[in-house]
Parts: structure tokens; sequence; C-alpha cells
């Protein structure tokens, strides 16, 4: 699927829930089941700055796509990761770099986005953007 | 005083919805709502009389200023400071941190020399310090803290020494919302001649202030924490101070002449008052203490230890819930955390009720440090709170607690 159709599919899944803590609910499923990141990677040298709950971000590049693995010590921001994990892991550096994430405003987290919420979903976005622009320039 | 429902009508915002539920507003502590009279003060500024203070012949200048300086006084009074030139306007009490942090940087101190502040301090008052220590090679001192988050008093007789140039204690935490006995800290530090500035940032809200009874050498606030405006904070100073330490920002009313070869100053206050201060927010400032002294600040304190109460109570009893900052002399802010559940996660779902909290550090890193913790959520109270928001804040959180 490409990033958009998992987009759509995201977008879907959370029109199910009008209630805001239904949404929540999800999310808190969403990261209480993401999977472990490796532990030798829960280090300064991967945390994304800028969050007010920790969030460790590792890339892993195959020579073609780029897939993440991540961790949060908030369980709701975990699950915003887990999104972006879902939507963002195994692509090509190019495909990060010019994919839109319309979805995060879809479902209603758009003020996570806001700078000022400094909830890092921003930074979170920012740091795998930089991560494949990063990969890109050395292939 | 007042009945609840009367205050709570003099604040409109507090009758607004949030995600479709009431409001309950918890982050006193961040900054305090404006009572209407305040809001109409600032909003009569410009629609009658907007005009550059200090400056102008003109009819609308002369009504300007002399409300900024009518101001001046009601700041004077509130604190009973002994002169009106000792209160100085800034931007906050960060401002104010910073303005003595540098001028009595420069005028007194010296290689080697010391500072002490506590490990309550909010960065406001940590960080214009370490600047200072830093550019003069001085050495910043912190008292330690107990467990339950109070100073540790033989420590800080410990600490003074004939090295210490100036003590900055905090007189309430913003954190833990602890009280410290600035009176003893004060009384030892002059035994020596040291004087003392205070951050009343999160203490002058909460009951009477007078600052000759405390005999402190400075006092710092914000404007926006006791009801006024943003963007408006005082720094009172002994006339002794003032006088002798040197400006520091260079601008228009601060001189007395100016010419390329060399300049001289302005008399007090205006020596510390460069370029146009933000005159509405001080008037806004002088109509909030107006208000807060209608009210009668001994009857706040009252009203505000009777919410806390009520609070320790109501989130004692919640399974799981661990309250930081246990001393019997607290302003109205409980800093807590729930076992297992991220303050973050709690902040949010929270808030979706409607409950407006704060969670993370605090601006006080230390403090959650020597925790060993890396946030809390803090529910900051005042007057126009209710038992009914406490117990819905107790609902709320148990909620939580399910959710995770």
């Amino acid at each position: 699927m490409t990033i958009n159709q998992i987009q759509d599919e995201i977008i879907e899944e959370f029109s199910l829930f009008e209630d805001w803590m239904d949404k929540y609910n999800l999310l808190i499923d969403l990261g209480k089941n993401m999977p472990l990141i490796d532990p030798r990677f829960k280090i300064k040298e991967y945390l994304i700055e800028g969050c007010q709950s920790k969030v460790w971000l590792h890339p892993e590049f195959d020579g073609e796509k780029i897939s993440f693995t991540a961790d949060s010590d908030a369980i709701i921001t975990k699950g915003i990761v887990a999104l972006l994990i879902r939507v963002l892991s195994d692509r090509t550096p190019q495909e990060i770099i010019s994919s839109d994430l319309y979805f995060i405003d879809r479902i209603g987290l758009r003020q996570n986005l806001s700078p000022t919420r400094s909830n890092g979903l921003l930074a979170m976005v920012r740091q795998i953007k930089l991560y494949a622009i990063a990969i890109d320039a050395k292939t | 005083m007042k009945s609840i429902t009367d205050i709570r009508a003099d604040f409109p915002i507090l009758n607004r919805k949030v995600y479709g539920r009431d409001l309950v507003y918890f982050d006193n502590g961040a900054t305090t709502q404006k009572p209407q009279c305040v809001i109409d003060a600032v909003s009569e500024v410009f629609t009658s009389y907007n005009s550059n203070i200090h400056r102008g012949v003109h009819a609308l200048s002369d009504i300007a200023s002399e409300a900024y300086e009518d101001a001046r006084e009601k700041v004077r009074q509130f604190i009973n400071a002994g002169h009106r030139h000792e209160i100085i306007f800034t931007s906050g009490a960060t401002g104010s941190v910073n303005a003595v942090a540098f001028s009595f940087g420069e005028r007194y101190v010296q290689p080697g020399d010391e500072i002490i502040i506590s490990c309550l301090e909010h960065h406001a008052n940590i960080v214009p310090w370490q600047m200072m220590c830093e550019r003069k090679n001085a050495v910043l001192k912190v008292i330690p803290i107990n467990d339950s988050g109070e100073i540790i008093f033989e420590e800080y007789l410990k600490l003074l020494s004939t090295r210490t140039k100036l003590v900055a204690v905090t007189h309430a935490s913003n954190a833990l919302g602890t009280i410290v006995p600035v009176k003893d800290i004060i009384t030892a530090a002059h035994t020596t001649g040291i004087p003392v500035l205070i951050d009343g940032a999160q203490s002058i809200q909460h009951g009477i202030t007078d600052v000759r009874e405390l005999d402190c050498d400075f006092f710092v606030f914000s404007g926006h924490k006791i009801y006024g405006p943003t963007g408006i904070g005082v720094l009172y100073g002994k006339e002794k101070w003032l006088a002798d330490m040197p400006p520091y920002q260079g601008g228009g009313d601060m001189v007395e002449s100016v010419t390329f070869e060399k300049t001289t100053y302005n008399q007090l206050p205006f020596k510390f008052e460069a370029g146009t201060l933000n005159f509405p927010a001080a008037i806004g400032l002088g109509i909030a203490l107006d208000y807060v002294s209608g009210l009668g600040r001994a009857e706040i304190a009252e009203r505000e230890r009777a919410l806390l109460d009520y609070a320790v109570a109501g989130l004692s009893s919640i399974e799981g819930l661990r309250i930081y900052g246990t001393s019997a002399n607290k302003i109205s802010t409980i800093s807590f955390l729930l076992k297992g559940i991220h303050q973050y996660d709690a902040g949010m779902i929270l808030d979706k009720m409607g409950i407006a909290v704060r969670t993370g550090t605090h601006c006080a890193e230390p403090v959650m440090n020597s925790f060993g913790i890396d946030g809390t959520i803090r529910a900051s109270m005042c007057f126009y709170n209710t038992e009914e928001e406490i117990d819905i804040l107790a609902t709320g959180i148990e909620k939580v607690i399910k959710m995770f």
C-alpha cells in the first residue's frame, strides 16, 4: 500500500469512533501493542529533543528502504509514534521526504502538531524526515 | 468575603466551555485569569487616554503618566514598601531577576564570590544567576531540600560565608507549593550584611506581603500571576541598593542628559525603566491589586488553605496517587503522579475532560531531579476555584487510572 492508502485506512479506523475517549483508547492500545525497540537503541543518540515525554526513534536502512522502531515513556505518545511508523516505515527515503501527512489533522490530532504543544509530534515527523534526507544524501 | 458565585462572575473566562464541558481551571500557578475590572481598565487605556508616559506636554500624556504613577503607588502600598521610587516596573518576575543579576553583579560581584539559591527555584531564579556567575567567575551555591520538599535550613546556614554576596530564594515553590521560611533566611543573611532577593511570583497572590516586615533587599513578582495583565512585573529594591547599582538597560526616559561625551542617568525609579514600559499593563496591575485587596488578602489565604486541605484529602484517597511536596506550609498547589501512568498521558486525558492542569517539570528541573522523577501533574488552585471542581478533578483522575 502507498503512504496515502495507509493514511486513508487510519482515517477510516478513527472515524468509527465519535467520542474522543474512544479515540484515545485506541491510541493507548496502539501504544501498548507497539513492537519493542531493541534496548541498545534507547540511548541519547536516538532520543528526540523537544518532547514532553521521551521518544526514542531508530532508523534502519537496508539499501532500499528505511524501517523505524521506536519507544516512548508515555503511552499516548507511543500510540502516535506507532501510527507514524505504520505510515512511514518500510519506505524509500524519497517516499518519506515527499510524504504529506494529512492523517494527523484528519483524525483529530492536529492540536498535537502545534509547535507550542511541545509534545514533539512535530519533532518526531521532522526527525523521521531528517533521517530520510541524511540517508538519501549518502546513497 | 464575597460569595463564590459573585467572585466567579467577576471572571468572564470561567464561564466558558472546553470541548463542550465546563472549564475547570487549575493552572493558576502558570497564569491567573483576569477579573472584568482589569480587562476594562486595560481597554480603557486604549479607548480613552492612550499616550506615551512621561514624555508629552499634552493632556493625554498627563493622564497616562498619572495613571501609571498611580499604579506604582498602588504596588508600593500593596507590598508596604517605604518609597514609591523603590518600585521598578519590569516585564515580569523573570525580567526583575535578570535586572538584579546584571546590575548587582556588575556593581558588587568579584571572582570567587558566591551567590546562594535553593533547590526549589524556578529556572527564572537559577539561570540569570548562572549567567552572572559565568560572567563574573563567581560560584553558585544551592540549598538542598528534604523529602517533604522543604529547604534544609541548617544546610543554608552552612553555605553562608564571607564570600556570599547575595541570597536569592523563592517565597513559594511553583512546582511543589512549599512556602519557604524567608523571614528566617533573611534574618540569618543580614547578621553578616548579606542582601536577600525574594522571588514572590508564587506567593504574593496567596496572602499578605510586607517587604519592610520581611526586611528583604529585593522582592520580585509578575503581574499576570496576581490577576493582572501579562508583560508587567515588579522589582522592589531597597533604595540603598537601587541608588548604588548601575542601570541594566540604556534608552529613553532613563537618562538625565545625553551627550556623546557623557550621559548621566535619571533618578530612581526611572534609571531602571528604559524605553516605553508596558504602561497599560501596569495600570491593569494596579486595578488587579485593588481587586485582591477588596476581596481581602487574609480571607484569600484562608479560602485557599481550605481548598488545599480539601484537595489533599480528596486526592490522597485515590489509590496509586502520590503527592510530591508534603510540607505543612504550602500555597494551594498540589503536584502529584499516578502510579505507572506518565504525567503527559494523564494531562492529555484530563484536558479532554475540560480540566486544565500543567504537566512536566514546571520550569524547575532541579526539584524534579531531587525526587528522581522527570515531571509531575500540577493542580494550582486559587480563590475562584471550588470544592466541586476538585471533585471533578478527582473523578477525572479515577477515570484516567482506569484507562491505562
